[in-house]
């Protein structure tokens, strides 16, 4: 293989395997604070209880997002020296940023967040785990406006020719909030309170189902549905924003996002289907210019498509790239479905006896995170061949001085690491929730639902 | 071209990042080196505290590397990218490793088999002193130079060029200067045998430092004469390594009298004068090209353009500070001897 192709392969796979766990923590973070807050509110015991229980699964996620993410500073330099060349003057800013504001807030307060319960006032933690929360919603930003400017770059010139161009920066804030910046931030943020909110459902319907700490979860339930509900529906609304802002200013993204490829017809909207590149057709289920509707509010509308462009200026991997867009949305409006019902039945006090509405929540945890992780591949791999959209082709980007040897050797390391580290993940959050937010006594037996037989004979 | 306070801003930016460098091997240089000494205590308990001794701090010590990085990725990207990709192999390693101690530090109080925790202290250990050793190794490479061809690209023969003789006794020096250090952090942290065991590791650790340092030192002034240019050209910098072999020379002599504190705080100094001088033997070349010193990069050349520095310059002004302050507040709040509650480790 070629060192190009295995220096993608290592970023695609050591970024997806990071991406698992920042969002967790981001969205794990934010009912953190929330239950804590509560907690100082109300002096009730068990916001304290699902405040410290969540912080140690929080504990988790963080420690492997920040190892896992040196790796991904440190590939920038090893894998696209030529790239970090070129951007370096841009994107190293807000790097610089990210570290500064963002990492040593979060970092500095954790120490306090996790081994500071006995040692600070129940108001300076809070501060912390604020700090802390802060700190990752921060670092999101600034990597979000490094990776937009990289889709839709502002606020620059470039200086030098062939090996020696370098992109400078005239515009910071400019830069920050480059066309695409913002939503995308909003995007990435939703995304990530998506995948905390769904773990703590999962894991809580988990409890009520086994009829256990079945109190204290049905609280931290509600609570989490709520602000589930809420994001979902956002996210349909900064979902939507983010795609407009594709149609405006990739265009040829677009195109591969919705297999479409002739520039003179109105678009139609897919929900699903197959695009086959050679044929230029796509097989599925579309609604007749829907597409066209969705940008610009006429079913008419012509929409560019693939053909517009050079071949050597599209992305190559067409049907993937429409796949996981799709995916991707399909997942988005199955959770507001999801959440949506439950509020209702919440509402009309049947939530909790659903078993096999918990029974879906409880698997629900992993729909937001394969939705992070196809909306980044559609992201990436739609903005192929450009590593820098316009201005930097990924198939220069990559270290000339490292050769593929190097770096087939690294990945095989990070995937014999990464695994092991999945599976100590898995296991310990196992361990974590089996065990429980506390020592379960007496009492608590009074909560468990009643077996089938119990309760046919109760009633008679 | 844009100054401040007299100094040009790639001159600035250089300052920066040797200070962020310095602050992370005063930081993670303890850590690592507590880290490297926890096979020799035997007991659980003894090794529960050790580990706790860190425990609230690490990770906060890596993010000044994160920030270091970030710096020098945003200040001179063209050393980022040649310095990163000339020296993969060891950068690759240091990443696994820095991985494999995180692990062990998170996973090794998780059950309460005795295989387990072995199996995660010889990890912790052994990942701390391959750190130690490769941030050294690295160091060493870019003193001595690097086999940097046009447009500064690493031209040299590959894989293991990277493990030659000055590298490796750099990494030697450095794994024994963190362990010291280390050593002293762990004093401040412990009570009773284990406190009694380390003054004695302490005696040993300095011992070793001492001798790897001395024939560092005197290798480099031998044979890579381009170190020692700025020097003679300017023996006023004479001070410099004298004032670090006077803060050396204080440690062994506080540690004798109990004066953990102050030692702690030499040992520091150690390091950042060490640094210093690192940093005047480097500028203002940033990394030496052994193939032709036309090659040689310099920090002109590396450097980000002064707009970009401009903006730098301005974040670490007001997140310096701040930076500075949460470091501040977590070591006041685990400040003293380790107490191990239901929160540790």
């Amino acid at each position: 293989m070629d060192t190009e192709l295995l220096a993608r392969i290592q970023f695609a796979f050591t970024i997806a395997f990071h991406y698992i766990y920042p969002p967790l923590s981001i969205g794990i973070g934010l009912l953190m604070v929330f239950f804590e807050s509560m907690f100082i509110k109300t002096k009730k015991e068990q916001y304290h209880i699902l405040a410290k229980f969540w912080t140690k699964i929080f504990a988790l996620t963080f420690g492997i997002g920040v190892v896992t993410g040196i790796v991904m500073e440190f590939e920038f330099g090893t894998n696209w020296a030529t790239y970090s060349r070129y951007v370096g003057d841009v994107f190293g800013s807000a790097l610089a940023a990210e570290g500064i504001f963002a990492f040593a807030l979060e970092s500095g307060f954790l120490g306090v967040l996790l081994f500071g319960w006995n040692r600070v006032k129940p108001w300076v933690h809070l501060l912390s785990t604020i700090g802390v929360f802060l700190g990752s919603m921060f670092s999101a930003i600034w990597i979000v406006v490094a990776n937009s400017w990289q889709q839709t770059p502002a606020g620059y010139h470039i200086v030098g020719e062939g090996l020696n161009a370098r992109a400078e920066i005239t515009d910071f804030w400019a830069m920050v909030f480059n066309p695409s910046s913002v939503e995308r931030i909003i995007h990435v943020w939703l995304g990530a309170f998506l995948a905390g909110a769904f773990l703590i459902l999962s894991v809580h319907a988990y409890y009520i189902l086994k009829g256990r700490y079945v109190a204290i979860s049905k609280k931290a339930f509600k609570i989490t549905l709520i602000v589930a509900t809420i994001t979902s529906l956002g996210q349909l609304v900064a979902g939507h924003a983010s795609a407009d802002g594709v149609a405006k200013n990739q265009p040829a993204k677009l195109a591969a996002l919705e297999g479409h490829f002739e520039t003179e017809a109105p678009a139609d909207l897919y929900l699903f289907g197959w695009v086959d590149k050679e044929k230029q057709e796509v097989t599925g289920l579309a609604i007749p210019g829907g597409l066209s509707f969705l940008i610009d509010q006429n079913f008419e509308t012509p929409v560019t498509g693939l053909n517009a462009f050079p071949e050597e200026d599209r992305p190559s991997q067409i049907n993937a790239v429409f796949q996981f867009y799709h995916l991707m949305i399909a997942i988005g409006m199955f959770l507001i479905a999801l959440s949506l019902y439950g509020c209702y039945l919440l509402w009309r006090k049947k939530l909790f006896q659903k078993r096999w509405l918990l029974w879906v929540f409880v698997f629900t945890a992993l729909l937001p995170q394969i939705a992070n992780q196809v909306g980044w591949f559609a992201a990436e791999m739609g903005r192929q061949p450009w590593v820098v959209y316009g201005l930097l082709r990924t198939d220069q980007a990559f270290s000339q001085a490292v050769s593929a040897n190097q770096i087939l050797f690294s990945l095989i390391l990070f995937m014999l690491v990464y695994s092991l580290l999945f599976v100590l993940f898995v296991y310990l959050l196992n361990k974590k929730i089996k065990h429980g937010p506390y020592e379960e006594s007496e009492e608590d037996d009074d909560n468990r639902p009643l077996t089938k037989e119990i309760s046919q004979a109760v009633t008679g | 071209m844009e100054t401040f306070l007299g100094l040009d801003y790639p001159t600035c930016w250089f300052l920066v990042v040797g200070g962020l460098f310095s602050g992370y091997a005063i930081l993670d240089g303890f850590d690592f080196g507590a880290g490297a000494w926890h096979l020799f205590f035997k007991k659980e308990q003894s090794r529960r505290i050790a580990l706790n001794a860190v425990g609230p701090v690490w990770d906060g010590n890596e993010v000044w590397l994160v920030i270091g990085g970030g710096a020098l990725f945003a200040g001179f990207p063209v050393m980022y990218a040649t310095l990163f990709s000339s020296l993969y192999v060891p950068f690759m390693l240091f990443l696994v490793f820095i991985i494999f101690r995180a692990i062990a530090i998170e996973f090794r109080g998780k059950e309460p088999m005795l295989w387990w925790r072995r199996l995660w202290d010889v990890c912790y250990s052994i990942s701390s002193i391959m750190l130690a050793f490769l941030l050294g190794v690295v160091l060493g490479n870019v003193l001595q130079g690097i086999a940097i061809g046009p447009n500064f690209e690493y031209a040299g023969s590959g894989f293991f060029e990277f493990l030659n003789p000055y590298a490796l006794m750099t990494g030697v020096t450095t794994l024994t200067l963190f362990m010291a250090h280390g050593a002293i952090y762990l004093l401040l942290k412990t009570e009773g045998r284990l406190f009694a065991k380390l003054t004695y590791l302490l005696k040993k650790g300095m011992i070793f430092f001492m001798v790897s340092f001395a024939i560092t030192s005197l290798y480099t002034l031998l044979y890579i004469p381009h170190l020692s240019d700025d020097f003679k050209s300017n023996p006023a910098l004479f001070i410099m390594p004298l004032l670090t072999f006077m803060s050396i020379a204080n440690v062994p002599r506080l540690a004798s009298k109990r004066n953990y504190k102050m030692a702690f705080f030499f040992s520091s100094l150690t390091v950042s004068l060490l640094m210093v001088l690192v940093a005047i033997e480097l500028y203002p070349n940033l990394l030496f090209s052994t193939l032709d010193p036309k090659y040689s990069l310099d920090i002109y050349e590396a450097a980000s353009s002064d707009k970009s520095l401009g903006i730098m310059l301005l974040f670490v002004a007001i997140g310096g500070p701040l930076v500075l302050g949460y470091t501040f507040f977590v070591y006041r709040t685990f400040r003293g001897k380790v107490q191990l509650d239901d929160h540790s480790y």
